[in-house]
């Protein structure tokens, strides 16, 4: 994209006046994410401090060394829950991209029968909250014995509908033309999905992959999983902060940590949805 | 059948995973809520048939349920499409900045929606005493005498929570809109110039947005969905039961009858109308959305 290019149709006083909004509801967004970090590096006193200052007047290590004394006495290793962590995540979202694109690329381009009701009952299920559906859903997992395994937490965020939905309304921009073309070639319909419709929804499955991965990492297992050493880290982490008042440092260290790998997915996968169809886009 | 299965056999086999996986663990759970709404069902005795009860107490009899249902929709009105258009325009914004600044701000905005409860953080903006933010910004410049109650005075309970929401807005429709931006044909825009499109404003209206129909309806579903469930921000802000029933929604009714009185036959009715409003919502949504570019 030349610099030309983008300059075309736009005013300076424009230009000014949208930069400078961003700006101020930047800052309103970010303060969270800035408070958090200056928190973990707070010592107490700074962080019990009423009203609470933004940021850190001198910065310690104390809360991240107390967390590593408190977790390298836990009775299970944090190396198991992590592993339990990114187990869970890794599969549940790699299923959800993978098996929901998959169903997603059929109900975008084709009419056939079911089609129509398939995609009306996706959408449906959008709208039906998850509180009611949960003792159901508790009482199908026991009849599969999929109780207290990673299946109960992976299996339903793989059948949420959120991820297919997203691609589908990607997928149904991809040219016919494209799939027509390519059918002329040969190809098979699982080699259309892979080679035509996955390349030209990438930036959609880029955004699923962020959502996904999100969702899931933050994942306690709740009441599907209750065998200690198959926990994810989260809840290792909440046990610790749920200790009390005392924890607070600690707390702050744990929120920063649980942090870091969800907003790192989040910035490089972001400049990969951007750098993938900056130049092209989707063309007829 | 055999023939259908024939013709389009590669497609049933591309949607099976997802079929299974969808229909054992959304389907039927689905289902099963509905026909639950049909009885009465407190988790220990089996279910008992009572027909349509639980929808008619819920309508003439819960007079909890109305201020449910009229907060619930205030709040909507409001948040759903504030936040539907916030989504867009930052988006569309964030779109026209270099790929780098791109990246940054986009995390900037999102910031909000990755950082778990940071919401939280909006209990000491508007926390009770003297030292609340609010509070004290509002004594300093003399605006007020005494610490204003935020969470215990019913008029400013909804209004902070539609605050605190639109705080919120920017996340899924948000980064589908930013995704769906990088879809738009270049080339649509050089052509848009020699057919004498003048200013941003037009090139949006006639080019960008038509060429991001999809991603609005993908947007306007999570935003129906969104602002129609609010319940989490209302039970950590407001407490629950909230003052006078200020920050009730139909979604802490449910909750209330869910997990407080294991009521489920009753939290299932709930459930099945709010799925009923939205569904309506969309259909409106949806029809509206057909005019934009045009």
């Amino acid at each position: 994209m030349s610099r030309k290019f983008r300059r075309r149709n736009r005013s300076i006083a424009g230009d000014v006046t949208l930069t400078l909004f961003l700006g101020v509801f930047g800052l309103f967004s970010v303060w969270p994410l800035v408070f958090i970090i200056n928190n973990a590096f707070k010592p107490l006193n700074e962080i019990f401090l009423f009203p609470p200052r933004l940021f850190v007047q001198n910065p310690t290590l104390t809360n991240f060394q107390d967390l590593a004394i408190i977790v390298g006495n836990s009775w299970i290793p944090l190396s198991r829950y992590i592993f339990n962590t990114v187990f869970l995540t890794a599969i549940g979202t790699a299923g959800t991209v993978i098996i929901g694109s998959m169903a997603a690329f059929p109900l975008a381009k084709y009419v056939f029968p079911g089609s129509k009701l398939m995609s009306r009952l996706i959408v449906y299920s959008l709208m039906f909250n998850g509180t009611v559906t949960a003792l159901p859903n508790y009482v199908i997992m026991s009849k599969l014995q999929m109780i207290d395994t990673y299946w109960a937490v992976v299996l339903p965020a793989v059948g949420s509908t959120l991820g297919l939905f997203l691609m589908q309304n990607f997928m149904v921009q991809v040219p016919d033309a494209l799939i027509e073309a390519a059918k002329i070639d040969g190809a098979s319909e699982f080699t259309i999905f892979w080679k035509v419709m996955m390349p030209l929804s990438r930036a959609a499955w880029i955004t699923l992959i962020i959502l996904s991965f999100q969702a899931l990492w933050g994942a306690t297992g709740g009441s599907f999983i209750y065998t200690e050493k198959l926990k994810p880290v989260s809840y290792a982490l909440s046990q610790i902060v749920n200790a009390g008042v005392a924890r607070t440092g600690v707390a702050s260290a744990v929120t920063l940590i649980m942090l870091v790998v969800p907003v790192l997915v989040f910035v490089i996968s972001q400049s990969k949805v951007i750098q993938t169809m900056a130049t092209t886009g989707i063309k007829e | 059948m055999k023939a259908i299965w024939k013709a389009h056999k590669e497609k049933y086999l591309l949607i099976m995973p997802f079929a299974v996986i969808f229909i054992t663990f959304t389907v039927i759970p689905v289902f099963a809520s509905i026909v639950i709404s049909f009885t009465s069902f407190n988790m220990l005795e089996l279910p008992r048939f009572v027909g349509f009860r639980n929808y008619i107490d819920l309508m003439v009899n819960d007079d909890v349920f109305l201020i449910a249902v009229k907060n619930t929709l205030l709040f909507a009105l409001i948040t759903g499409p504030i936040s539907y258009i916030m989504c867009f325009v930052f988006a569309w914004l964030i779109n026209e900045l270099t790929p780098k600044v791109r990246a940054i701000m986009t995390l900037v905005f999102y910031a909000p929606s990755i950082s778990g409860n940071a919401y939280l953080i909006w209990k000491l903006i508007f926390s009770s005493d003297m030292y609340g933010y609010a509070n004290a910004w509002l004594l300093d410049y003399g605006l007020t005498d005494v610490p204003i109650l935020w969470f215990d005075t019913k008029k400013y309970v909804l209004p902070i929570l539609i605050i605190v929401q639109l705080w919120l807005s920017l996340g899924v429709s948000f980064l589908a809109f930013i995704a769906g931006l990088q879809n738009v044909d270049r080339t649509l825009y050089e052509a848009g110039q020699i057919d004498g499109i003048r200013n941003r404003w037009q090139e949006l209206w006639f080019i960008t947005l038509p060429s991001m129909r999809p991603q609005l309806l993908f947007g306007a579903v999570m935003q129906i969905t969104g602002s129609l469930s609010v319940s989490q921000i209302s039970m950590e802000l407001a407490g629950f039961p909230s003052v006078e029933y200020a920050g009730h929604t139909i979604l802490t009714h449910l909750h209330d009858y869910g997990f407080i009185r294991y009521e489920m036959g009753y939290a299932s009715a709930i459930a099945t109308m709010l799925f009923f409003m939205m569904l309506f919502t969309n259909i409106v949504v949806q029809k509206a959305l057909r005019r934009v570019g045009v």
